[in-house]
């Protein structure tokens, strides 16, 4: 039985419409205009608890929408959704005890207040136990370096800071589903491989189960082993993401760099893509040429100084199956 | 500097208010709406005490006037700073003031006089429809807003309506000054205190006790409310109408010049320390 | 119990906040204080003009006015996240966050914020009610004494069950929230006055569709013995604070049908 199950959920929206310019605002006075936007399309899948998914789509395919109904903050038009045996947006507040929720734009946390006031006013709103809260807090302190934070007020804190102190923050009530939205934008490279390795390690020693919402795809090659595409409401994929690699964008890059100066490099079965002085690169599909038979061809004829393969770019990958689905910015 | 280039950016700063007001229609209905209330219960009160009680300086119907004038010209008290310049003191920008090629002064006096008049005649048109078109229809006309006692009377109030929102403008300038001096929006709390009961909002000054009067006719404040709107229902007539008119005038002056004073200094401090 | 537990950590948490920055905590204090004394002493100078208003006097009316600034502005302390609702939670999307956390909804709003400033109104409500009380020859036993604190709790309700109307409204438009302090501030004003002064057709409005006249006007009127002028058996203008209470519950009604809409169209 899987921890969260989602079957047929839709969710369609009334939109209101204005004329621009001083003629418009003045009809809007007298009348409103409006109208449908699907923003869920019989979506379906499960979740088994202790999975760690990413949940990924271009903008206004629905991801907010999706994670605000499973989060039970918002009711589908139809559909069925459980999590945990029980209906979101029905048993809202037995709900939302059992999920942490991490807003990358938006904190938790009192502005004012110091980081350890917050935890104590999280305490008593999620009805910790004692003894559960004191050792969670410990663990997330010393998992995520915030010490030296938790006297200091939210707003004197980096973005960096911050965003550590939210995901205790969401943490400490011990939740058996994690979400995180967007949880590293705007943050440094250090911030960024520091977040994801405490959700991995999350993720693998406390099963806890992830849906990870972003638009960085290096979250995803560091975190996610299962994507769902979303596109225009529609569940587009939902599958490994080596699978998808292999049937989206399965080439591959081949990079050598030439110990003399050729005028002209012949490689059968792979296409030459870019060349810069001693450097050429070239792309071949690794299910009609395998890499070695490429190496070898090259080494036999030339003198090679450095040689690489690299796999597409994810983003290829994405913005590749974006194309081929026609799932567009909304 | 040139009438049309004077008047320019007054016309674009009224009308950018403008289509910012449309766009907060139901919050300028609702607003309306509080206002016409509040009238109604000040008017019902006043005229249970005339009840008693009729022999006054001024009458009911005076008095009833009185309120509806006061409710029509409401966003010509100067409450508060202008809102950005209380935004630019607070975030360190108010020396993106000095950037612009025009003197800061005259700047903050034309934003703040268009500021108030755009906000007043928004309110004013539909508050006059009420009172003065509609109740009187309605069979209410000893509740509704008379008209002025005479044309001239009308032709004097006309001029001093002008210069109580060029006092209102160079008050609000003041108020801009502190908020910028002290950093903080809070500097003009203290204003709409003042403002209200001496300008007469509170209570129109002529029921005040008589031992006041004199103090009350000729501080500043007067010529907001109470100096126009006897103006209007004839109870400043001829020398008094004079007296009332030299006393706004006086004050608009020396408001302009402490604002000009006050701004300099402000200003010099900034452009030497940085905001 | 724990909600109150967390409505105290609530509350604690408020103070210390302000006290961080204790000058301007003072300085909105005794503002709010002189504005409101002020605006009596309006009343005062009228009163020295006028003798009286209708069949009252100014001591009558210290009555009222004490009653109904006092419910005010107790009920204004303690319900800034209704009065904020819509600026502070449901155009910024924070209603969100509320929802998700295991507490009801107003309960957390009710914690946000609590208004210590208001303090000073409230000082003016109490001033104005010693005031009263010393100025009226009223023997004061048990009886009279309940029916003034069970007035001053009708009215707190009262305010409260406007002020989650608004906030109600906040689901809607958050335009249009103005319109409420016609009938908060506008309540208190009207309130301050004996109903009878008033036209027929007010009178009957705020007896009946706001009863801002059952929390002030009738019990006080019982209170200063002078029930007759209401009209009506003396225990009716006694019980007339609970109609209060009715308009609290179908405020509350209200609040959670605004709730249902959020859920259902998002923010």
């Amino acid at each position: 039985m899987p921890q969260i199950l989602v079957d047929g959920l839709t969710k369609r929206f009334r939109v209101a419409v204005r004329d621009p310019g001083l003629l418009g605002a003045a009809r809007g006075l007298f009348r409103r205009q409006a109208r449908d936007v699907t923003a869920l399309d019989h979506m379906s899948f499960g979740l088994e608890r202790g999975e760690l998914v990413g949940l990924i789509g271009p903008n206004g395919a629905g991801k907010s929408t999706l994670i605000k109904i499973l989060s039970g903050i918002l009711r589908p038009t139809a559909g069925k959704c459980e999590v945990d045996g029980l209906v979101p947006w029905l048993e809202r507040i037995r709900h939302v005890a059992r999920i942490g929720v991490v807003f990358g734009q938006r904190t938790q946390l009192w502005w004012d207040l110091p980081i350890v006031e917050s935890f104590e006013l999280l305490r008593e709103i999620y009805r910790v136990p004692d003894e559960l809260f004191t050792r969670n807090l410990d663990e997330l302190v010393e998992r995520l370096k915030i010490a030296p934070l938790l006297d200091v007020p939210l707003r004197q804190l980096s973005l960096g800071q911050r965003m550590r102190c939210e995901i205790a923050s969401a943490l400490l009530h011990s939740p058996s589903v994690l979400f995180l939205d967007e949880p590293t934008i705007g943050l440094d490279a250090v911030s960024k491989l520091a977040v994801r390795e405490f959700v991995k390690s999350l993720n693998r020693e406390r099963g806890a189960t992830v849906i990870l919402t972003t638009h960085d795809m290096h979250d995803i090659e560091a975190l996610a082993q299962r994507v769902i595409i979303i596109g225009n409401g529609r569940l587009l994929k939902d599958a490994h993401f080596e699978a998808l690699r292999m049937d989206v964008l399965s080439e591959r890059r081949l990079i050598v760099e030439l110990g003399e100066d050729v005028p002209h490099v012949e490689l059968g079965g792979a296409k030459l893509s870019m060349q810069e002085g001693r450097q050429w690169e070239f792309t071949f599909d690794p299910t009609r040429v395998p890499a070695h038979e490429l190496i070898a061809s090259i080494a036999g004829r030339y003198t090679v100084e450095d040689i690489r393969i690299e796999d597409a770019k994810i983003e290829e990958v994405i913005a590749r199956f974006y194309a081929l689905h026609g799932a567009v910015e909304t | 500097m040139s009438a049309r280039a004077f008047i320019g950016p007054y016309r674009a700063l009224l009308s950018v208010r403008f289509s910012l007001m449309l766009q907060y229609r139901t919050a300028a209905v609702a607003g309306f709406v509080t206002q016409c209330w509040w009238g109604i219960i000040k008017i019902m009160v006043l005229a249970a005490f005339f009840a008693g009680n009729s022999r006054q300086p001024i009458s009911l119907s005076q008095a009833v006037t009185y309120v509806w004038l006061g409710q029509a010209f409401l966003a010509l008290l100067p409450w508060q700073a202008d809102a950005d310049i209380a935004v630019a003191a607070e975030t360190g920008n108010v020396g993106y003031e000095r950037l612009r090629p025009v003197d800061t002064y005259s700047l903050w006096f034309v934003r703040a006089l268009a500021w108030r008049t755009a906000n007043a005649c928004l309110r004013a048109v539909p508050m006059f429809a009420v009172a003065a078109i509609f109740l009187p229809l309605a069979g209410l006309a000893a509740w509704s807003w008379r008209p002025p006692a005479s044309p001239l009377s009308g032709l004097t109030f006309a001029i001093s309506m002008t210069l109580t929102v060029l006092l209102s403008s160079a008050m609000t300038v003041i108020l801009d000054c502190a908020v910028v001096a002290l950093k903080t929006r809070r500097a003009s709390n203290l204003a709409p205190l003042f403002v209200n009961i001496l300008s007469g909002m509170v209570v129109p000054l002529a029921l005040m006790p008589h031992w006041a009067q004199g103090f009350l006719f000729w501080q500043p404040c007067a010529g907001l409310v109470d100096i126009p709107y006897r103006i209007y229902f004839g109870n400043l007539v001829g020398r008094t109408a004079g007296e009332g008119l030299a006393a706004q005038g006086l004050w608009t002056f020396v408001f302009i010049f402490l604002g000009r004073t006050w701004l300099r200094r402000v200003m010099d401090r900034i452009d030497m320390q940085g905001s | 119990m724990s909600g109150l537990r967390l409505y105290w950590r609530y509350v604690a948490n408020c103070l210390r906040a302000q006290m961080l920055y204790p000058t301007a905590f003072l300085l909105r204090f005794v503002t709010q204080f002189l504005v409101t004394i002020v605006e009596f002493g309006g009343l005062f100078a009228l009163f020295a003009r006028f003798g009286h208003i209708g069949s009252w006097h100014f001591a009558d009316i210290a009555l009222f006015y004490g009653v109904i600034s006092t419910s005010f502005a107790l009920a204004e302390m303690t319900s800034r996240g209704f009065d904020l609702f819509g600026p502070q939670f449901v155009k910024t999307g924070d209603f969100d966050r509320v929802l998700l956390r295991p507490r009801s909804e107003m309960l957390q709003l009710a914690g946000f914020e609590f208004g210590f400033t208001s303090i000073g109104r409230v000082l003016q409500g109490l001033v104005v009610l010693a005031l009263a009380i010393a100025l009226l020859p009223i023997s004061w036993n048990i009886g009279q004494v309940t029916l003034l604190v069970w007035s001053i709790v009708g009215g707190c309700a009262l305010f409260w069950a406007i002020l989650i109307a608004q906030a109600t409204l906040a689901f809607w438009t958050v335009e249009a929230l103005e319109v409420t302090n016609t009938l908060t501030y506008g309540g208190v004003e009207a309130g301050q006055y004996p109903l009878d002064i008033y036209a027929a057709w007010f009178r009957k409005f705020l007896l009946f569709v706001v009863p801002i006249g059952c929390v002030s006007y009738l019990p006080v009127a019982a209170l200063l013995g002078r029930a007759n002028v209401t009209g009506l058996p003396v225990v009716a203008d006694e019980l007339a604070p609970s109609a209060a209470f009715i308009f609290l519950a179908i405020s509350i009604l209200a609040w959670q049908r605004g709730v249902a809409r959020y859920t259902s169209t998002g923010s």
